[in-house]
């Protein structure tokens, strides 16, 4: 394998048959570079994937009420569950450092008015955790505090698109919002990311809105976030914890899907899961596919170049060459011109990755890149594909007879 | 040398069989040139090839320098036509991509010798054919002639027991034929056994002895003018 006087004689073959060894270097190194590229672009995709989902995978954890649809400790289906502040304190009270922030939640549908303009805009009863929850960003002023909630006091925290939609260019802050007929003192101003939507909402302490409406102390819904370093299985025993806790107390049916429901990121988790299994067996297919597809065109290129050197390698035998040795030339040879062709198309590919970066991120490929561990995986598989790919031609090569061989022209 | 008893040879056609030498005795001294005369489909290219290795035979027994070929396989056959024969083909057989001293220096690869040593030695056998100028030239800078010479060169430069030639002048015109026949019968001076295939009779009566086959029998077997004149 290692003896110079055949690496001569292979330096020499590819250096007088340089169109040949040119198409398939090329072909080699175009089908490793598209492999590369392709897989490398594949791992963008799983990027932005990745973003997406953690992005967008909060660690908010949501309770509804509805009506029950099971029959259950002698009540009848159909009934309502209605929350109370006493569930919201109890969850915060229960749940303790489990919880990052967690607030009540009451909606109600409003007239707002300010002097001439008005609109119909959704109230959001909250206490200032909803602020972190909702991500909220506080242009001026500031944000319902534990006061607020305390004195019930009639103060509002309006969105963007409200101030712009009331208030126009005039100056919102300190203003008194009229809100079905009862004046609010407004006392910030707030954005989100969330969109026009959310900066239409007003927010109000939710007990100044409970005493307003009907002096209940109904709730609509309770949002919290789970602590990050309690971890995913942490977080879903506590969603388990909630979802008993309610249910026991409001006399639901474990399996009744109304009544109670509970929406968290471990909804969609093995939802994500699929569609990110799904995105690595893409990527994976993409490649095994250009890599099927590289062995065939370097199996190809093989058999025309042991077909066009049929005659030399009768010539070789009938000088006394073993089929061993014409096996050992062609094979070091097809090796050889894999491996550098492989691994400059490999560069290539990871070049032209790396100049890529993030600029075609609107295509939702994000940083794409392969690892150390594929390129080296690549690379090995590579060099195995074309010594398979250089050995069954080389073997029938080597056993054709030379009086056979020395006939072809 | 060569010694052949009964040798039998088909090649399967389909279902058939072709019978192509149907029973061949022949016995090749050392030191003899001898011509196989023969139309074409006569067996004697078959003969050539099993004589030289290239092919098996199906019935009789072979001996090449005493030796019985007998089930042979690849690489022990490779290295029997290494070390006791030489090749010279109609169509030259030159590796297209190497000089005329890298092609006479090929077997010496296979033999196993050093680089150095292998140029060396076929500097000289190209010498001996009178190509020495011509070393560092590609086959296709060379005439027919020439390149069957470098041919010659290749097949001598191993020192086998029998050069095997296969129609060597057949591409080659007159006076170029006379030259590389010339050339054979210098090389038989020197002891050489040399075996000639050929379907011509001007090259026949150059050699020393003629056997003439037709349709896988030989049908005759006498020494030449030549040979009774030496």
């Amino acid at each position: 394998m290692f003896e110079i006087d055949r690496w001569a004689e292979i330096f020499q073959s590819i250096r007088k048959n340089k169109l040949r060894t040119f198409l398939g270097a090329f072909t080699v190194a175009l089908g490793i570079f598209i492999f590369t590229v392709l897989f490398g672009m594949g791992n963008g995709l799983k990027n932005t994937f990745k973003e997406f989902f953690e992005d967008d995978a909060t660690n908010t954890v949501v309770v509804y009420s509805g009506r029950t649809t099971k029959a259950y400790k002698g009540f009848k289906e159909g009934r309502r569950i209605q929350f109370k502040t006493e569930d919201y304190e109890l969850l915060k009270d229960k749940l303790g450092s489990r919880i990052e922030y967690i607030t009540p939640r009451v909606f109600r549908g409003v007239n707002a008015r300010y002097k001439r303009e008005a609109g119909s805009y959704t109230v959001r009863g909250v206490n200032q955790d909803d602020q972190y929850l909702e991500k909220t960003i506080v242009e001026e002023g500031r944000y319902i505090d534990q006061k607020d909630i305390k004195n019930k006091s009639r103060v509002v925290v309006i969105g963007r698109m409200v101030k712009k939609d009331l208030f126009k260019d005039q100056e919102a802050l300190g203003q008194f919002l009229q809100m079905n007929g009862i004046n609010y003192k407004i006392i910030g101003v707030f954005s989100d990311a969330g969109g026009d939507n959310e900066e239409r909402t007003i927010c109000a302490p939710y007990s100044t809105l409970q005493l307003i409406y009907k002096n209940s102390d109904d709730i609509n819904q309770i949002n919290l976030s789970f602590n990050k370093e309690i971890g995913v299985n942490g977080a879903k025993q506590m969603v388990r914890e909630i979802n008993s806790m309610l249910r026991e107390k409001y006399a639901v049916e474990r399996t009744d899907k109304g009544g109670i429901r509970i929406r968290s990121v471990f909804d969609d988790y093995e939802q994500n899961m699929q569609f990110a299994n799904l995105l690595q067996f893409i990527v994976l297919w993409i490649g095994i596919g250009t890599l099927f597809a590289g062995a065939i065109s370097i199996g190809n290129i093989m058999v025309f170049v042991v077909k066009e050197r049929t005659k030399e390698l009768g010539i070789r035998k009938a000088l006394g060459a073993t089929p061993g040795s014409i096996v050992g030339l062609i094979l070091q040879e097809a090796i050889l011109i894999t491996s550098i062709a492989g691994y400059a198309g490999l560069l290539i590919a990871v070049f032209a990755l790396s100049r890529m970066g993030d600029s075609l991120k609107d295509y939702f490929i994000t940083n794409p890149e392969v690892s150390t561990s594929t390129i080296v995986s690549a690379t090995i598989i590579l060099i195995i594909v074309g010594a398979i790919a250089g050995f069954i031609p080389a073997r029938r090569a080597a056993k054709i007879k030379p009086v056979v061989a020395m006939r072809e022209d | 040398m060569i010694k052949i008893e009964n040798l039998h040879k088909s090649y399967p056609i389909g279902k058939d069989s072709l019978h192509v030498l149907k029973g061949l005795d022949l016995t090749i001294e050392e030191g003899e040139f001898v011509s196989i005369m023969g139309s074409s489909g006569s067996g004697k290219s078959t003969l050539l090839n099993i004589v030289g290795l290239l092919d098996v035979h199906d019935e009789g027994n072979y001996y090449l320098n005493g030796q019985l070929i007998k089930d042979l396989n690849e690489k022990k056959a490779a290295m029997l036509r290494n070390k006791f024969l030489g090749f010279v083909f109609q169509s030259f057989n030159l590796i297209s991509y190497k000089t005329a001293l890298e092609n006479v220096a090929l077997p010496l690869y296979y033999k196993g010798l050093g680089r150095k040593e292998r140029s060396k030695i076929a500097l000289e056998y190209l010498e001996k054919v009178g190509l020495k100028e011509w070393a560092e030239h590609l086959p296709n800078e060379l005439s027919g002639g020439q390149k069957q010479r470098v041919a010659i060169a290749r097949a001598l430069v191993t020192q086998p027991k029998v050069v095997l030639a296969d129609e060597p002048t057949g591409a080659l015109d007159s006076t170029t034929t006379d030259s590389v026949m010339d050339l054979l019968k210098e090389i038989n001076d020197e002891g050489m056994t040399v075996f000639v295939i050929t379907h011509e009779e001007e090259v026949a009566a150059q050699t020393k002895r003629i056997v003439r086959l037709r349709d896988g029998i030989i049908t005759s077997d006498e020494l030449t003018k030549k040979a009774k004149a030496v």
